[in-house]
């Protein structure tokens, strides 16, 4: 083929330590120059930890990274130069208004004083915040605060851009505003480390997941590779009636092969990798009478992705509450 | 039943993926600013604040505000034998006091920033490092100015004439505030160590008010037991209330100025390093 595509982000062997606790165990990652790469994992598995080093706020204890191939030790100067970050928290001045947050970081990137309102004008008015731009950013709600967050993270273009969770919380409306937006950004050739605890997220935007646990990346490849190793998704049925449960166990076994009773008396649930085949067992159940109260067919979530990469559920890990100790 | 159509409610704030395209397409990047213009920019945010939460200065300027009040009109005769003679005596010291004061929420705001998030994006710009701190300070010295301000017209309102006129009252702002802005170093590093703004305001005022109190602001040193006396004039804080009262009166003393200033450049020096350094490496 031809040269091979070049690396935004490389990062072998990330160590990163608080106290006793090690945050990252030895990170691995490629990323590729214009693509938007997922980490996917849940509370504390060292997302937040990785991203933090990538983009020169912390220290590694260990290992190495370059973005764009500069050091993010030695050349950390170099790498301020060309990311941006959008951190889990807000990472905008919340007593400031809007579009001040905005003209703030233009003068701090270098625009002159009317060359920074302007800019300011233009993104407000991009993100839809232009009648909110005299407020004080404490006023906002979470969505508008995720908007102006990214706004101010692409004053001035970056060539990558780091977003830490950057839907956790929101309503799902803003969550599809937020989306769209990370989608134009990748359009326009900004490579994007995506930090998320939920797969679909990284499903809809990435090209690349990279799942961690416990500091390590357990887990990597595309969304389809990834959910294709985990296991698929399922079908869950709740029948009307109970009495109808062995009736429909056997009409799903039959299109399903491997079908599941729930607690429930009243549910069954079948995994199942193919809309279609879900759909049509669906259509066989009400076919032979058996009452349908409801039905859905779901991607793994992530939940499921850990249970079968790991054997154990996504709890919540320890060092999400050091981390918040140490920022604290 | 309603036959409008559904209406998109909000569509005008809704982010539309073609502007957002073109907001982000148009932008190359500036060179970087100078050290001197980032640091004029953090002092503008400094700036910005004050002006969405003015009471933030009524804070620091109603307990000096009360004490020239209590100690002129309750004290002074006992004191100074006058009311009149003891406002010139104590006027220089309580400017030099509420301004200090103002330093503490140096250290509150620097602690308060650190609690949000915006911090981690000032650390990840490429700016002169140390250009948020020296930034926030520069602000923070005009409001040193308005705090000293409200001192002196309080002080001429009720009757304060000091012989220098307006020079000298100048002169000796001037000296309070560039003390004040190597004495804020302190607590920008106690902000940087304290878990939370109201730790560090209770640590700082309970720093300051014995180091204000054991000083030359409120009595004549000489009435003081021996112990005391000799603590009240090594405190730097003595000399600096007695070159601003000689600047005030016309006399000024290069040796009291010296020491004064003297004693912020050692702050600096110090505590300036101290704070850059824990700014830049706590997590």
């Amino acid at each position: 083929m031809t040269t091979p595509p070049t690396l935004a982000i490389e990062a072998t062997g990330l160590v990163k330590d608080f106290g006793s606790t090690r945050a990252v165990d030895g990170v691995d990652l490629a990323v590729r120059s214009g693509s938007v790469y997922g980490v996917l994992g849940p509370n504390g598995a060292g997302k937040t930890t990785t991203i933090r080093m990538l983009a020169t706020l912390l220290r590694p204890d260990g290992g190495e990274a370059r973005v764009l191939g500069h050091d993010i030790v030695s050349e950390a100067d170099a790498v301020r130069g060309h990311v941006s970050l959008t951190g889990q928290l807000a990472s905008v001045d919340e007593d400031l208004t809007g579009r001040e947050n905005l003209v703030l970081l233009g003068r701090l990137l270098g625009l002159r004083r009317g060359a920074a309102k302007a800019r300011a004008a233009e993104l407000l008015d991009a993100f839809g915040l232009i009648d909110a731009a005299a407020r004080l950013v404490k006023h906002y709600s979470g969505g508008m605060r995720r908007r102006l967050d990214i706004a101010a993270s692409i004053v001035v273009t970056p060539q990558v851009m780091f977003l830490d969770e950057p839907t956790t919380g929101l309503d799902p409306r803003s969550r599809n505003q937020v989306w769209d937006i990370i989608r134009a950004l990748a359009a326009e050739g900004t490579t994007i480390l995506l930090c998320t605890q939920y797969l679909d997220e990284a499903d809809q935007l990435a090209e690349g997941i990279a799942v961690i646990d416990h500091g390590r990346v357990i887990a990597e490849g595309t969304p389809g590779q990834l959910k294709a190793s985990v296991g698929l998704g399922a079908l869950h049925v709740r029948l009307l009636d109970p009495e109808q449960r062995p009736e429909a166990e056997r009409l799903l076994s039959r299109e399903l092969d491997v079908v599941h009773l729930e607690p429930d008396p009243a549910a069954l649930s079948a995994p199942c990798a193919d809309a279609d085949r879900g759909a049509q067992a669906v259509a066989e159940l009400s076919r032979a009478g058996v009452g349908i109260a409801d039905f859905s067919l779901g991607q793994p979530s992530l939940d499921e992705v850990f249970l079968a990469l790991t054997g154990h559920p996504a709890e919540d890990q320890t060092t999400d509450a050091i981390e918040e100790e140490q920022a604290a | 039943m309603s036959t409008a159509p559904p209406t998109r409610a909000g569509a005008s704030s809704v982010p539309e993926e073609a502007a957002v395209r073109k907001a982000l397409s148009s932008t190359p990047r500036p060179p970087r600013p100078s050290a001197l213009a980032a640091a004029l920019t953090f002092g503008w945010r400094g700036m910005l604040k004050v002006k969405h939460v003015p009471e933030q200065l009524l804070d620091v300027t109603i307990t000096p505000v009360m004490f020239v009040l209590l100690f002129t009109y309750l004290f002074g005769g006992a004191i100074a034998g006058s009311t009149g003679d003891y406002l010139d005596f104590i006027l220089p010291g309580i400017l030099v006091m509420s301004v200090l004061f103002t330093t503490v929420y140096s250290g509150v705001a620097l602690n308060t920033d650190l609690t949000k998030g915006v911090v981690d994006r000032f650390r990840s710009l490429p700016i002169w490092r140390p250009a948020p701190l020296v930034g926030a300070l520069l602000g923070d010295s005009v409001r040193y100015v308005v705090a000293g301000t409200v001192i002196i017209v309080l002080g001429v309102v009720l009757g304060f004439r000091p012989d220098a006129g307006v020079p000298g009252v100048l002169g000796a702002l001037t000296l309070v505030v560039a003390f004040a802005f190597g004495f804020s170093w302190v607590f920008t590093t106690l902000g940087l160590l304290m878990r939370s703004p109201n730790a560090v305001m209770n640590a700082g005022f309970m720093a300051l008010f014995p180091i204000t109190f054991l000083s030359n602001v409120f009595v004549d040193p000489e009435t003081l037991p021996a112990a005391l006396e000799g603590f009240v004039d090594v405190n730097p804080i003595s000399h600096l209330v007695t070159a601003s009262r000689d600047l005030m009166e016309g006399d000024p003393g290069l040796g009291e100025i010296g020491v004064a200033l003297g004693t912020a450049a050692v702050l600096t020096a110090v505590f300036a390093p101290l704070t850059a350094r824990l700014y830049r490496t706590r997590v």
